[in-house]
């Protein structure tokens, strides 16, 4: 190993110091999981930071419209990576009827992932939430801190944040609050992908095309749409990424129903 | 547009570039332009926001995509700093947007401190403004040297010469005054381009670099590696059979075998491992690297302690000088206890005086006696902390030599410290401090006392009558004739323990 660092070494070593300063500055940690290629980076971060090891509990929050192959996914590395795995589904709004049937994604989004990880919120009180958002995915975004914090509304003072500087972070949680740990937050896609390529980062097959098509980002199957691509290896992706000028979460339906969408899913929890 | 650089650049670091300056001189504008001619804005960004424009009822302008968020529009100020990432031919570029809005100097702060160089931007309609001169104070005391000064709409001044020389002139002297360097001055337009990414034809006067080019002449700072090593300890791991000292290199080099002393124990061991996961054992580790080490011989380690090599060891002190600027509403006052976070450290702390108050945009200094630092100011201070700090002068290493002060949780001000004497350890504790034999043996003080001596020891919950006890029994042996002390642990901290007060933490370490 030589003295100089790449860009993906720079940022690989500033996201294990923030896991490190989380994991020290909380006690009671959980890090939210949706098998999507972030998230997959986000645990392999985390077991760089601890030798291995992801030494808090991992939250899959499942809106019961899952693709078959991401259940796969969470089934298998969930026993290889030895997680501690909490599966949390809204079953009173899937009772009650909710679902892309018959509601509009705004709200079942809201319904089966926000007020989801509320519940589990409340019945775990995790004071730290690790969540793997980046700046470069949607201007609200953009405006994050690496540690976050939310009020017991669940709400997001942008307006509002605490100061950041010189590797010291908002660590304190009021009693029925909690922060948000943003460690990929200067990562951008490419990045994602570069280091998914360099650390060998096993990640759904649903991202490379298949007949001429591939999913860029991946949500609920009902509201989740592939983009034309012919891209089958993390190469070519990334050549496409580069050519591309398209947004990421382009395919995704509930960003797009009404003006501000993003913004109002934020302020209300969303991550 | 700018040619897109080869995928290979992008394993090359990428240059942080704060833009500061006065509320509505442009600074968004010229950042919205500086996307839009290096062809870095996404397809989806500008429909998006022109479609939000259309639904306000306004034009449509730059300074929007940056201010995505609807409120911001409707204020009509940057709220909080972003980061924007863009490329020329030359490198990667992470733009860091700081608000011009005098309330929102936190923000600011956030986003300044880890950029490379900055971009001051000034109206050449309205020339040098309070925050011209506060943000360039602030990059002064964040350790930012490289400023590119951007004289912005130009077009509102028939892009003349005089006007932009005026302005050159008053505030080239302004910047030596705060021994920062302008790199370049750039009369520009960000509304029509000129001098941003392409020459400006009715500036055909100047003969300067555009703002691209004076931004590709930046240089990437990385000096920490040259520096003295600095590993400061996060935490102590023990997964598995190994025990891991977990941190991050802030300066130098660590090599396996290499001796390492803790501060502030001021014990000794050796480099056995240096521990990564998924990645080649052993590599050497340099600063910016997030590692862990095991030590050949174990000795007490936890967070908060620094590693360095022997003949260069940081400041031991409870007390030193600093420069401390302050952003919260309630102001900082003396003698109220604080939390001091440098690095890895948390302790507690208090303001013992403040020497010197300085007003950031006039530089006016005042001396009189004061009891607070009211928000935005920027004071000279002595502190005093409750423990040991190990610290530097952050003119030799500005990552140990910096804190910030935290009350109720919240960080509330910033502080760089100077005038700290270094002194050898090795010198000190090695060479010059030698054990003392008596010549009287215990022997001999047993015949001559009449009986041996012994230490009773008095434990229990604070209240149990352990004092009294101990008191009691004390008379007695005196009154037998016995040679006797009581070391009463109220009595120790009015001299051995004096920093030690009866927080828990301190009742642990009064033990």
């Amino acid at each position: 190993m030589t003295l100089t660092r790449t860009h993906l070494d720079q940022l690989e070593n500033q996201s294990i110091f923030i896991f490190r300063e989380a994991y020290h500055a909380f006690k009671n940690i959980a890090m939210p999981w949706s098998m999507g290629k972030d998230s997959n980076v986000l645990i392999w971060l985390a077991r760089k930071s601890f030798f291995g090891k992801v030494p808090f509990p991992v939250l899959h929050i499942d809106t019961t419209y899952e693709f078959p192959e991401m259940l796969e996914f969470r089934e298998w590395a969930a026993k290889h990576y030895k997680l501690n795995l909490i599966v949390k589904i809204n079953t009173e709004a899937r009772n009650r009827g909710v679902g892309y049937e018959t509601h509009d994604p705004v709200t079942v989004t809201h319904e089966l992932k926000t007020v989801a990880l509320q519940q589990a919120l409340t019945e775990y009180r995790w004071d730290a939430l690790i969540t793997g958002i980046r700046r470069d995915e949607d201007p609200t975004r953009a405006k994050e801190r690496y540690f976050s914090p939310r009020n017991a509304q669940f709400e997001w003072d942008y307006k509002d944040q605490p100061p950041e500087f010189w590797g010291q972070f908002a660590t304190t949680a009021a009693k029925g609050e909690h922060v948000r740990v943003q460690p990929l937050l200067d990562w951008t896609e490419v990045d994602v992908w570069r280091y998914i390529q360099r650390e060998n980062i096993p990640i759904p097959k649903m991202y490379f095309a298949r007949s001429g098509k591939r999913f860029r980002s991946l949500g609920c199957s009902p509201i989740t749409h592939p983009i034309a691509s012919t891209a089958s290896t993390i190469d070519e992706i990334i050549a496409e990424l580069e050519a591309t000028r398209t947004s990421e979460r382009a395919g995704r339906a509930q960003d797009y129903h009404e003006r501000n969408a993003m913004q109002k899913l934020r302020a209300k929890g969303f991550l | 547009m700018i040619e897109q650089p080869s995928s290979s650049t992008d394993t090359n670091s990428k240059l942080r570039v704060v833009f500061v300056g006065h509320v509505d001189h442009g600074k968004s504008t010229l950042i919205g332009r500086i996307l839009q001619d290096t062809g870095s804005l996404p397809e989806g960004k500008v429909e998006m926001v022109k479609k939000a424009c259309a639904a306000e009822g306004m034009e449509f302008e730059f300074a929007f995509l940056l201010d995505a968020l609807l409120e911001e529009q409707k204020q009509n100020v940057t709220i909080d700093t972003t980061q924007i990432p863009f490329r020329t031919v030359r490198r990667r570029y992470a733009i860091i947007d700081a608000p011009g809005h005098k309330e929102f100097l936190k923000n600011m702060i956030t986003g300044a401190s880890n950029a490379d160089g900055a971009i001051l931007v000034i109206a050449a309609s309205e020339g040098v403004r309070e925050q011209s001169r506060r943000h360039a104070y602030l990059l002064g005391l964040l350790g930012i040297k490289q400023v590119i000064v951007v004289v912005n709409k130009m077009d509102l001044v028939d892009f003349s010469e005089t006007r932009f020389h005026e302005i050159e002139s008053e505030y080239r002297m302004f910047l030596v005054d705060l021994g920062l360097e302008g790199r370049c001055f750039i009369p520009a337009s960000a509304k029509s381009g000129d001098n941003v990414a392409h020459r400006g034809k009715k500036l055909n006067w100047y003969q300067g670099p555009t703002v691209l080019e004076a931004l590709d002449a930046l240089e990437t700072h990385r000096a920490d590696v040259d520096f003295p090593l600095r590993f400061c300890v996060q935490d102590v791991y023990r997964f598995d059979d190994r025990r891991i000292i977990a941190g991050r290199i802030e300066t130098g080099k660590l090599r396996v075998g290499d001796q390492l002393v803790f501060s502030p124990a001021n014990k000794s061991s050796v480099v056995a491992t240096i521990e990564r996961w998924n990645a080649p054992a052993n590599g050497p580790a340099v600063a910016g690297d997030s590692i862990g080490v095991t030590l050949s011989e174990q000795i007490f380690v936890e967070r908060g302690y620094v590693a360095s090599h022997e003949s260069e060891t940081p400041i031991e002190t409870n007390r030193f000088h600093a420069d401390l600027f302050w952003i919260v509403r309630e102001p900082l006052l003396l003698g109220h206890p604080y939390d001091l976070r440098l690095a890895t450290q948390d302790v507690k702390c208090e303001i013992v005086s403040i020497e010197e108050v300085m007003d950031s945009s006039t530089l006016e200094t005042n001396s009189d006696k004061r009891e607070r630092l009211e928000r935005n100011e920027v004071g000279k201070l002595t502190v005093q902390t409750r423990g040991p700090l190990v610290i530097d002068n952050h003119d030799r290493i500005p990552n140990l030599g910096r804190f910030v002060l935290v009350d109720g949780g919240q960080i509330c001000g910033g502080g760089i410290i100077f005038g700290g004497v270094y002194t050898d350890r090795q010198v000190t504790k090695s060479k010059n401090i030698f054990w003392s034999e008596g010549k009287i043996t215990a022997l001999a003080r047993a015949a001559r006392s009449g009986h041996r001596g012994a230490v009773i020891w008095f434990t229990g919950l604070s209240g149990a009558g352990k004092s009294t006890i101990a008191q009691a029994l004390e008379r007695e042996l005196f009154h037998r004739a016995m040679h006797t002390y009581v070391l009463d642990g109220d009595n120790i901290r009015h001299g051995l323990n004096s920093n030690l007060g009866f927080s828990p933490e301190d009742r642990v370490a009064s033990k």
